[in-house]
C-alpha cells in the first residue's frame, strides 16, 4: 500500500460562474474529510485549471459550474489534460445538470456529476471508492 | 407596557404551571424539561417592551411597523409586473419580453449574461461558451435599443426597468441614459433600478471586475450624477439578497448589507452630497429564508435598524431617508432540484413572510423550477398568482404588521437586532465594509455559515424534505436550461457588424476621454454617455478602465 500520501483534489470554478457557495462547502467538506484541497478562486480558464492540476500534483479535479456551461467548459479542460498528458487526473462536475448533459459528459470521460442536494459525504465516498478500485 | 406587578404575578403562574401542568405531562413520558427547546413566549421574554419607542406607528420613526403609513388595498394590486429575465441576443430578449408585455408586464427586470456583467464583449476569449447563457448580451447601445424595441408604444418613463448590473454600472446606465435621449424622455422622468451594489460581489456574487477602491469611486459617480439628473431613478439597490444565498445566516444578512450601505453612504457624503439629497432613494433587496417567524422578525428589524443608522450615524432629517425600501426576493438557496414541486410550497410560505415581514411588494413569489434554470410558462403563472392568493382570497395583507404584539416575533425581532449591531461594530472595528471585505472577513464569515448549514443538513439536525428525509424518486418536471446553440454566432456577427459600421477614430477618441477621466477625478458618466453613443463597446470602455484601475484579485484561501 502506497504510503501516508493523502488524496489530493483540486476544487476549481472555470468559467465566469461566481456562485462559489457550493465549491467552498465542498471543498472545506472533503478536506475535513481528510483529503488534501485546493481551490482555485474564481473566473478560471481551462487552461489554467489544468495547469494547476499538474502543478498541484492532484489526484482528482472537481469543476463547480452553474453558468450552464458544463459541457463547453468541461470539454476544454479535458482536452487541456490530455494535451498535456494529465488525461490520468479524474474529473468530477458538480452544478445544476440535466441528466441528458450529465450522460453527455460522462460519455466526455467525467467519473461523476453531483447535483445540488449531493452530500459532501457522497463525494468523500465516491472519491474513495474510485481509488480504491484503481489500487486493486 | 407590563406594569411591574403584572409581570411578577406571570412569573409566580409560570412557575406554577412548570410545576402542576409541565411537569406532570412529561413524568408520562418519562422525559425532562431540556428534550424540548423552549415552546412559548410571554410578556417575561419581552419585558422591557416599549410599543412607541420599539415600533411606532406605520411610517413613523423607527419605522418596524412599515416603511410607509398606509398599505395598498388587495383591490389596487395586479401582482407582478417585473420578472428577472432575460436571455439569449437582444433580439430573442425583445421577443420574451413583448410576450411579457402581454401579460401586462411594465417593469423590465434585465438580466444579463456574464460577460456582459464582467464587462468582456462577446468576442473576447474569456468568455467563449458563455454568450447568452443566464442573461441577455448586451455590449453596446445598439443592443440596448433592441432590448427595448419590446415596449413600443410604453413610453420609457412610464417603465420600472431594473437592471441587474454592477461592477460596470455606468457603462448600462449610459445606454440607458443614451436610448432615453434617442426616444426624446427627459432624464428627470426616468424610473427605474440599476443595481450598482458591487462590495456585495466581491463577497457573495463574484461579477467584479475593478479593486474596491476604484470601484467605490464609480458608485460615488453614479451617485453624484443620479443625484443631479435622475430624480426618480434609484441608482443602487444595495443587496442582503445575494450574501443570503451565498450562505448567510439572517442577521449577517442584514449586517452585511448595512455594513456595505454604510460605506456607500460615506461615499457620497466624501463626494460632497447630502445626506437628505441622495438617501431617500436608496433601495434595498432583502433576502429570505425558510425560518417564518424568524424573517418575518428579521425584516422588522431591518427597518428599525436602517432608521437608528441614518438617525443616528449620519444625522438625516427627511423622513424618506428612515424608509427602508426593501422588497425581497425568495430563497433559492432553500429551492431543491430533487422533487421540485415542492419548491412552491417553499416559495409561498417564503413570500408569506416578505408580505407579514412588510416588505415592499411582500407576497412576490419566483417560479418554482428556477433551481433548475430558466422558469416555463407554466411554473411563472403558479408565481405570479401566489401573492394574488395570498392577498386576495386569505387576506394576508389587510393589515399592516399583523403580527406586531406577538411575544415571539418581538423576541425574534429584539434579537436580531441586538446580534446585527455586534456585527456591525465589528465591521467598524476593523475599518468599514471595504477594509473588512479586502482582509476577507465577510467572505470567510459567510463561507462558514454556508458550511456549517450543510453540515447541520448532513448529520439531519436540519431536514431538507426531498433531500436528507422522505426522499422518493419523483418524474422528472419540464423545463431546465436549455440553450440554443446558435446564439454565440448570432450575436458574434451583429457585433462584428457594429463594430465596422461605427466611425472607429471617434472611438478611439472616447476611449482616451475615458482613460483620462478616469485617471482624474472628474465624474465618469458624461464621457462614457458620449462614448455609448457612437457604438463603443461594453468591453472597450471596461478594458480602458482597467488599464487605469486594475483588476481585483481575490484571495483563494480556504
Amino acid at each position: 500500500m502506497e504510503a501516508e500520501r493523502k488524496i489530493k483534489v483540486l476544487v476549481a470554478k472555470p468559467g465566469l460562474d461566481g456562485h462559489d457557495r457550493g465549491a467552498k462547502v465542498v471543498a472545506y467538506g472533503l478536506r475535513d474529510a481528510g483529503f488534501e484541497v485546493v481551490y482555485t478562486g474564481l473566473r478560471q480558464t481551462p487552461e489554467q485549471i489544468a495547469m494547476a492540476a499538474i502543478q498541484e500534483d492532484v489526484d482528482f479535479v472537481g469543476l463547480s459550474i452553474l453558468s450552464g456551461a458544463h459541457l463547453s467548459l468541461t470539454q476544454r479542460v479535458l482536452q487541456n489534460l490530455r494535451e498535456k498528458g494529465a488525461g490520468d487526473k479524474i474529473i468530477l462536475v458538480g452544478g445544476i445538470i440535466s441528466p441528458a448533459d450529465s450522460a453527455k459528459l460522462k460519455e466526455m470521460g467525467v467519473a461523476e456529476v453531483f447535483i445540488p442536494g449531493t452530500s459532501v459525504k457522497t463525494i468523500a465516498e465516491f472519491i474513495r471508492s474510485v481509488v480504491k478500485s484503481e489500487s486493486e | 407596557m407590563f406594569a411591574k406587578e403584572k409581570l411578577e404575578e406571570l412569573g409566580r403562574e409560570q412557575e406554577n404551571w412548570k410545576t402542576l401542568c409541565l411537569q406532570k405531562a412529561l413524568d408520562k413520558v418519562k422525559m425532562k424539561a431540556e428534550h424540548f427547546p423552549k415552546q412559548f413566549y410571554t410578556p417575561l421574554d419581552i419585558r422591557e417592551f416599549d410599543h412607541v419607542k420599539e415600533l411606532g406607528f406605520p411610517g413613523e420613526y423607527p419605522f418596524t411597523m412599515a416603511t410607509h403609513s398606509t398599505a395598498i388595498p388587495a383591490e389596487f394590486l395586479v401582482g407582478a409586473r417585473a420578472r428577472y429575465s432575460g436571455f439569449g441576443t437582444p433580439e430573442d430578449t425583445r421577443d420574451h419580453f413583448k410576450f411579457l408585455v402581454s401579460k401586462g408586464f411594465t417593469g423590465p427586470s434585465i438580466a444579463f449574461d456574464l460577460p456582459t456583467q464582467i464587462g468582456y464583449d462577446a468576442d473576447h476569449p474569456l468568455v467563449k461558451g458563455e454568450v447568452g447563457k443566464i442573461g441577455v448580451a448586451c455590449c453596446t447601445l445598439r443592443d440596448m435599443e433592441v432590448i427595448f424595441d419590446a415596449f413600443q408604444g410604453l413610453p420609457l418613463e412610464n417603465l420600472r426597468t431594473s437592471f441587474t448590473c454592477n461592477a460596470q454600472t455606468v457603462i448600462i446606465l449610459a445606454m440607458y441614459l443614451a436610448l432615453a435621449e434617442k426616444k426624446g424622455v427627459p432624464l428627470n422622468r426616468l424610473t427605474g433600478t440599476t443595481q450598482n451594489d458591487i462590495l456585495k460581489e466581491y463577497i457573495a456574487r463574484g461579477t467584479y471586475i475593478f479593486p474596491p477602491g476604484p470601484s467605490m469611486r464609480l458608485v460615488a459617480d453614479t451617485l453624484v450624477y443620479g443625484t443631479k439628473f435622475l430624480p426618480r431613478f434609484n441608482v443602487m439597490s444595495i443587496c442582503g439578497y445575494h450574501i443570503r444565498e451565498a450562505g448567510a445566516t439572517a442577521a449577517q444578512e442584514l449586517a452585511f448589507m448595512f455594513a456595505n450601505a454604510i460605506a456607500y453612504i460615506e461615499a457620497g457624503l466624501k463626494a460632497g452630497l447630502g445626506i437628505d439629497e441622495f438617501a431617500p432613494r436608496l433601495s434595498y433587496l432583502g433576502g429570505c429564508g425558510s425560518h417564518f417567524f424568524g424573517e418575518v422578525a428579521k425584516f422588522r428589524a431591518a427597518r428599525r435598524i436602517y432608521a437608528k443608522i441614518m438617525k443616528e450615524r449620519f444625522k438625516a432629517k427627511d423622513p424618506d431617508s428612515f424608509r427602508l425600501r426593501h422588497p425581497s426576493g425568495n430563497a433559492n438557496h432553500t429551492f431543491t432540484v430533487q422533487k421540485p414541486l415542492n419548491n412552491i410550497v417553499r416559495s409561498t410560505v417564503q413570500a408569506m413572510s416578505t408580505l407579514l415581514g412588510g416588505c415592499m411588494g411582500g407576497g412576490h413569489a419566483v417560479p418554482y423550477d428556477e433551481a433548475l434554470g430558466l422558469y416555463t410558462e407554466r411554473s411563472r403563472r403558479i408565481a405570479d398568482d401566489t401573492p394574488r392568493i395570498l392577498r386576495m382570497e386569505a387576506r394576508l395583507g389587510d393589515v399592516i404588521d399583523p403580527l406586531a404584539g406577538s411575544y415571539y416575533v418581538e423576541y425574534l425581532t429584539h434579537q436580531v437586532e441586538e446580534e446585527v449591531w455586534k456585527i456591525l461594530e465589528k465591521i467598524d472595528s476593523l475599518g468599514g465594509a471595504v477594509a473588512a471585505i479586502e482582509k476577507g472577513y465577510m467572505q470567510q464569515e459567510i463561507a462558514r455559515s454556508a458550511y456549517l448549514y450543510q453540515q447541520e443538513v448532513e448529520s439531519g439536525k436540519r431536514v431538507i424534505v426531498g433531500v436528507n428525509k422522505f426522499i422518493e424518486e419523483e418524474e422528472p418536471v419540464e423545463g431546465g436550461m436549455t440553450f440554443e446553440a446558435t446564439v454565440e454566432e448570432r450575436y458574434l456577427a451583429t457585433l462584428a457588424n457594429v463594430k465596422k459600421e461605427r466611425d472607429n477614430q471617434k472611438v478611439l477618441r472616447a476611449l482616451e476621454r475615458i482613460r483620462q477621466a478616469a485617471a482624474g477625478t472628474e465624474n465618469l458618466m458624461p464621457p462614457v454617455i458620449e462614448a455609448v453613443k457612437l457604438q463603443t463597446t461594453l468591453g472597450e470602455i471596461c478594458q480602458a478602465l482597467r488599464e487605469v484601475f486594475g483588476e481585483y484579485q481575490p484571495n483563494t484561501h480556504l
